[in-house]
């Protein structure tokens, strides 16, 4: 060995001691965002990202908390900001922001801030980051509105600071079109801090490693792990797999269809055929659609490699422009989680032709958030009314060789909030909250149950309902003659049927009962583990 | 005179103090007995020093054996009653995956399955108002079953009993009076905190060790009278205090961890003894590597921990308790961390570790996965010939083999590269866990003390400094034996935690000071029964968040009656402490005081010896070894020195190794290293800028 290789050898061994690095700068970059923001979903459920990003707006390393729907649409973010502030015009300590859906992460209650880092005067990358505001005006989180606008304040690509001047002008526009003004001021202070402490971290590596820039090492990431995920790739034939899958959607079922074709070193996804858009909330903007699928993607092909520009860069994925999965301006977006969150179990259908072995079952899939307003006696700062989300799930689909998960989220990533916590912040008072037994569907591996839920108002007020759950009328289907998962369920207890999305009122006294959906079976239940049958009894589980 | 006893997975430590000089003795833990092993330790360390058992005046115990009960599901039979229509609180947990990507993940489940869950009717609401009474009368049939399934042991947790314990109380007294041998946790005792999940996963824990720990402690106690010993037996925990038999009985879930919590009490002490404000404590044994902040010599405490993470210590895939503990982070970074490469071709150690059987490729015991041990022989860290005092035989050949077939052939690199890697590797994962934890706890790395012990510190510790930014390193004598040491340092206490949530400008000062009051009297009373001393140290914290927040940060209070005049003060400390973590205060925002907690601890009178030299001399090494140096990948001839031959005012310039009986110390090359007045090794960087 000559020494030249000697010398490959070492910087490639410090390459990947600095990718190291940048993973556990972008963690505690998020970590930051957690633990400081208001938002119950950000600091419960951990609704957020964070990533580094070179100078040319390519992600290099993602914090693996929170949510996938950030992953493709932050990344992509900022290239629009780097568009429309070029890079010679950024100083340090300026800040960007901006809500835009098609811009951002695909609704507005999503800030995306960005902020330039600079070593030695000269700027070396930029850090972004993304969390879920609880209020931004409008009709507030759920899909009656008909159009953008009706979903609150549109904020477009601009300064948040100035050479660390902060933009007061704008942040008292931002307090004045929300119902939650200290709380979401608090929220836009947790986004710019968080990438404070990863410029911080950032410049300390460079000088530690003794680097002026992050060309080579960008180079270095962005190539091995393009190539980890095409190596991948080739594992699965060649071909192309189709799949369709009916959900319940707000005015009209809804279809979704995927065209899936694997070549050598790439995966293309192509939803044409899929429903035209919604006249309501429910829309999915592109960014948002590449998201989730390239999450399903990355679950069954590329686990274990890191999510940034080079693992993502194999995956093409496209819809129809006016289609629910690339709708436009001004298309209302607010509720476009729970299309999105579809997304994977759609490309699993597609890759259970492929690689059959390694797909699971479809599961309960969209998050079954239970967002209530209405009057209270213990809002913070004096507030009388409140806006509370309960972050709430049904079952995941059979796992190959696995059941599925109870009341566990997938794909997205956040946690459910306490019923303790839901009764301190809200007046609500749960008088349920458990599995529901049988609701997986049966298999060889049965499906994830899903919950039954029963909360009332705990101080005898009329509260609204703003609903937006799925499943209900389509439920998740098995695979390989698994049986599917119970549908979900939405009532007043004893009294009528609810709607699955749209503003509903409950009564005081009323008891609003809810059966989140189960995941599918997979395989033939007559194959079932005969002690694993014997276990669920015993349990009451089935 | 004082023992001390660590009971760890493969060893049991024992520690004997008289007066400054320690003793020391390893046995193998005999797990099924472990009382077996500690009895036979304890009289051959007093054999060997020919010392009688009447001369202990106390004895200082921590174990793992209630993690291990815990990990091992090997605890008693149990059953837990909880608020009807919420029976799966514990299984439902986050409703979260631990890892992303994974579709395989299999969660952490519940020490009590399904089918030992029951309900009953009872309701607390938020306020603490009772809405729905408990009825006895249904009582009668849950004895039936409980005697008909034979429980060992019962959890009670019903929803907000933080905020009145009066319904799981009534139910516990019930369950007494009819089931007189069944042991009983109810969750307002355990831990009266808000959050369903973590306060009965920890009454649930707590159930479920019980037995086997009251067992085990009433049964060490009885043979230690019979063989002469009448002296105190205390309780390490994991908060760092020390508590009796019959405490430690009752609340056993606060055992879990005693052992780390001993290695951060002994570099408090060191951090005291040797006046260092900014330290971290570092240690890495076989499996793991623990990493402790010390501020102002006193150690972060932090009321949550996680116990058997199931993904190798991944974050969340644990069981989660809330107990007192000492702040750390645990990783899986050890001697016998495995070494490996992924799909990326990056090398990745751990947390995966070859353990003690098969152990290393190097013990030549059929172990062919690479470790950082076998890489720290290869690169000539580790001396072959002297690894244990000579006592285990190393193979630097399979070592070797195992690298060179598991790493180097794979990516193409010499065998010597690649060990190098690995070792870096595993140093740069422990640096960024300890960054990390740093500032997760609102400090820096860069202009602090690394305190090393645990049998692979000093091999790693050079190298960590330097990731660090780090000046100053200490090495303790004994490093080897660290936590048992530091269960001799630690103080008789208890701590109070409770959860009250108010507005700081609606602050109810009649109900916080009975509050106070009453936790106080808890802590006295249980301390009272452990010393005769009257005087002890107070300490009062609130945790408190702006309202609308999620995370609480910890604010020191005063210890004293509280009034009007103290808001202010206390939300200054509160800005005080928020801005120094997260840079800037927010105006307009309310605060809130969630959880409130009272410590009493009793400080015996310290002894050190350690006293500033005036002047230190070079000194001349034992021999010159073949060694791997990092920064140039080259082979270079270092010196080597025996600790055993170095004195008090020695003083070795730039890299060298350092040999001692269970330990190898390595410097790098810019560290120049002095030998303290107590024979502890400290080694200062050489461009202290």
């Amino acid at each position: 060995m000559n020494e030249n290789n000697l010398i490959d050898d070492k910087n490639n061994i410090q390459n990947q001691v600095m990718w190291n690095r940048l993973l556990s700068v972008v963690e505690e970059q998020g970590q930051t965002l957690v633990r400081t923001a208001f938002s119950p979903i950000v600091r419960e459920c951990g609704d957020i990202s964070a990533g580094v990003f070179d100078l040319e707006g390519r992600m290099i390393a993602q914090a693996v908390t929170g949510t996938p729907g950030h992953v493709n649409s932050m990344a992509e973010s900022v290239k629009h900001f780097i568009n429309h502030f070029p890079l010679n015009t950024m100083f340090e300590g300026d800040i960007f922001i901006t809500n835009d859906p098609w811009m951002g992460t695909g609704h507005l209650n999503d800030f995306v801030l960005t902020t330039p880092c600079f070593k030695d005067n000269k700027i070396v990358g930029l850090f972004s980051c993304t969390s879920h505001l609880t209020d931004i005006g409008g009709l507030g989180v759920g899909p009656d509105a008909t159009d953008i606008h009706m979903e609150g304040l549109y904020i477009p690509m601009l300064k948040l600071a100035d050479k660390g001047v902060m933009n007061k002008t704008l942040l008292k526009l931002i307090g004045q079109n929300t119902r939650q003004p200290v709380e979401t001021e608090g929220d836009v202070y947790s986004l710019a801090a968080c990438n404070d402490i990863g410029c911080k971290r950032l410049v300390e590596m460079m000088k530690e490693f003794k680097i002026d820039d992050l060309k080579k090492l960008s180079d270095f990431i962005y190539d091995k792990s393009l190539s980890a995920v095409e190596s991948e790739i080739k594992k699965i034939p060649n071909g192309v797999y189709k799949n369709s899958m009916m959900i319940d959607g707000f005015e009209k079922d809804i279809k979704l269809e995927a065209k899936l074709k694997v070549s050598d070193n790439f995966i293309s996804v192509d939803y044409t055929g899929t429903s035209d858009k919604s006249k309501f909330g429910i829309n999915v903007p592109l960014s948002y659609t590449k998201a989730y699928t390239c999450f399903g993607l990355s679950c069954l092909v590329s686990a274990e490699i890191p999510n940034n520009a080079g693992s993502l860069k194999p995956f093409e994925i496209d819809a129809p422009i006016g289609s629910i999965l690339n709708a436009p301006y001004p298309a209302a977006v607010c509720a476009r989680h729970i299309i999105g969150q579809m997304l994977p179990d759609v490309v699993f259908g597609c890759l259970e032709k492929a690689i059959p072995e390694k797909v699971p079952a479809e599961g309960a899939s969209c998050l079954w958030n239970i967002t209530f307003r209405g009057k209270t006696d213990r809002g913070p700062n004096n507030n009388s009314l409140f806006a509370v989300t309960a972050v709430v799930n049904g079952g995941t689909g059979a796992r190959p060789n696995k059941d599925g998960l109870s009341a566990t989220a997938y794909p997205s990533g956040v946690r459910g909030t306490p019923v303790e916590i839901n009764e301190a912040v809200a007046p609500l008072l749960f008088l349920k909250k458990e599995y529901n037994p049988g609701s997986g569907g049966k298999g060889k591996f049965n499906g994830g149950l899903g919950q039954v839920i029963e909360i009332k108002s705990a101080i005898d007020e009329d509260m609204d309902l703003l609903a937006s759950f799925d499943r209900i009328k389509f439920p998740a289907r098995g695979r390989s003659h698994g049986e599917s998962g119970n549908a979900g369920q939405v009532s007043i207890k004893n009294k009528r049927k609810l709607n699955g999305k749209g503003t509903q009122l409950i009564k005081a006294g009323e008891i609003l009962q809810i059966f989140t959906p189960g995941g599918g079976g997979l395989g033939d239940y007559s194959d079932r583990d005969k002690e694993l049958i014997e276990t669920d009894i015993e349990n009451e589980l089935i | 005179m004082r023992l001390a006893i660590d009971i760890g997975g493969t060893f049991t430590d024992i520690v004997l103090e008289h007066k400054t000089d320690l003793y020391t003795k390893k046995v193998l833990t005999s797990s099924s007995q472990p009382e077996v092993a500690v009895i036979q330790g304890i009289i051959e360390l007093l054999q060997e020093n020919k010392i009688n058992s009447s001369d202990i005046k106390m004895i200082i115990h921590g174990t793992t054996l209630a993690t291990n009960a815990v990990i091992e599901r090997k605890g008693a039979k149990t059953c837990f009653i909880t608020t009807e229509g919420f029976r799966d609180v514990l299984d439902i947990g986050y409703e979260s995956r631990f890892d992303q990507y994974d579709i395989l993940i299999e969660k952490t489940m519940s020490l009590v399955p399904r089918k030992y869950r029951y309900v009953i009717e009872e309701r607390t609401d938020i306020n603490g108002n009772i809405i729905k009474p408990i009825n006895t009368k249904k009582f009668q049939s849950l004895v039936d079953i409980i005697k008909n399934e034979k429980f060992e042991s019962i959890g009670i947790g019903f929803l907000h009993s933080y905020g009145n314990p009066k319904n799981e109380n009534d139910l516990k007294e019930f369950l007494l009076k009819y089931l007189p041998d069944v042991e009983v946790s109810i969750s307002s005792d355990v831990c009266p905190e808000i959050r369903e999940y973590e306060r009965f996963t920890t009454t649930v824990v707590n159930s479920y060790i019980k037995p086997l720990i009251s067992s085990y402690l009433k049964k060490l106690d009885t043979e230690l009278r019979q063989k002469g010993f009448n002296c105190p037996l205390l309780l390490m925990t994991s908060g760092g205090t020390l508590t009796n038999v019959i405490n430690a009985c009752n609340n056993p879930v606060r055992l879990v961890e005693s052992g780390p919590a001993g290695g951060a009490i002994l570099a408090t002490s060191i951090a005291e003894d040797l006046k260092l404000d900014k330290v971290i404590s570092f240690d890495m044994g076989g499996t793991t590597a623990k990493i402790t902040i010390i501020e102002n010599q006193k150690a972060i405490k932090a009321r949550e921990f996680e116990v058997d993470r199931k993904a190798r210590f991944k974050k969340g895939s644990g069981l989660p308790l809330r107990i007192p503990v000492i702040e750390m982070v645990e990783i899986g970074a050890g001697g016998g961390s495995i070494a490996r490469v992924n799909k990326l071709d990056q090398i990745i150690t751990g947390p995966d570790s070859a353990g003690s059987n098969p152990g290393p490729a190097c013990y030549s015991n059929g172990g062919d996965n690479p470790t950082i041990t076998d890489a720290d022989l290869v690169i000539g860290k580790i001396d072959a010939d002297k690894f244990a005092g000579g006592k285990i035989d190393l193979s630097k050949e399979f070592a070797k083999n195992a690298i060179t077939k598991n790493i180097s052939d794979k990516l193409n690199i010499k065998t010597e590269t690649a060990a190098l890697a690995i070792s870096e590797i595993v140093d740069e994962t422990m640096s960024n866990a300890a960054r990390v934890h740093t500032v997760e706890q609102g400090h820096e790395t860069s202009n602090r003390t690394l305190i090393g012990f645990g049998g692979a510190a000093p091999l790693h510790i050079s190298r960590v400094a330097e990731k660090l930014r780090v000046k100053k390193i200490i090495i303790p004598t004994n490093a080897s034996v660290g936590s048992a040491v530091g269960f001799l340092k630690a103080p008789v206490g208890y701590e109070v935690v409770k959860s009250l949530r108010m507005l700081l400008n609606k602050f109810n000062f009649e109900k916080i000071n009975n509050l106070l009051t009453s936790m106080k009297d808890e802590a006295e009373k249980i301390i009272q029964n452990e010393s005769e001393k009257t005087e002890y140290i107070e300490e009062r914290f609130a945790f408190m968040r702006y309202a609308g927040q999620g995370h609480e940060i910890k604010v020191p209070i005063d210890n004293e009656v509280l009034s009007t005049k103290d808001t202010n003060k206390i939300k200054e400390s509160f800005e005080t402490n928020y801005e120094k973590l997260y840079s800037r205060i927010l105006p307009n925002a309310d605060i809130e005081i969630l959880t409130w907690s009272l410590s009493l601890s009793i400080i015996d009178e310290k002894h050190t010896k350690y006293i500033e030299l005036d002047a230190y001399k070079n000194i001349k090494e034992n021999s010159l070894i073949d060694f791997y140096d990092y920064a140039s990948g080259e082979k270079i001839k270092t010196p080597n020195y025996e600790r055993k031959n170095l004195k008090p005012g020695d003083f070795i310039h730039g890299q060298c190794v350092i040999t001692e009986d269970q330990t190898t110390i390595v410097v790098s090359n810019n560290f120049n290293t002095k030998v303290l007045s107590n024979n502890f090794l400290q080694m200062e960087h050489i461009n202290n800028e």
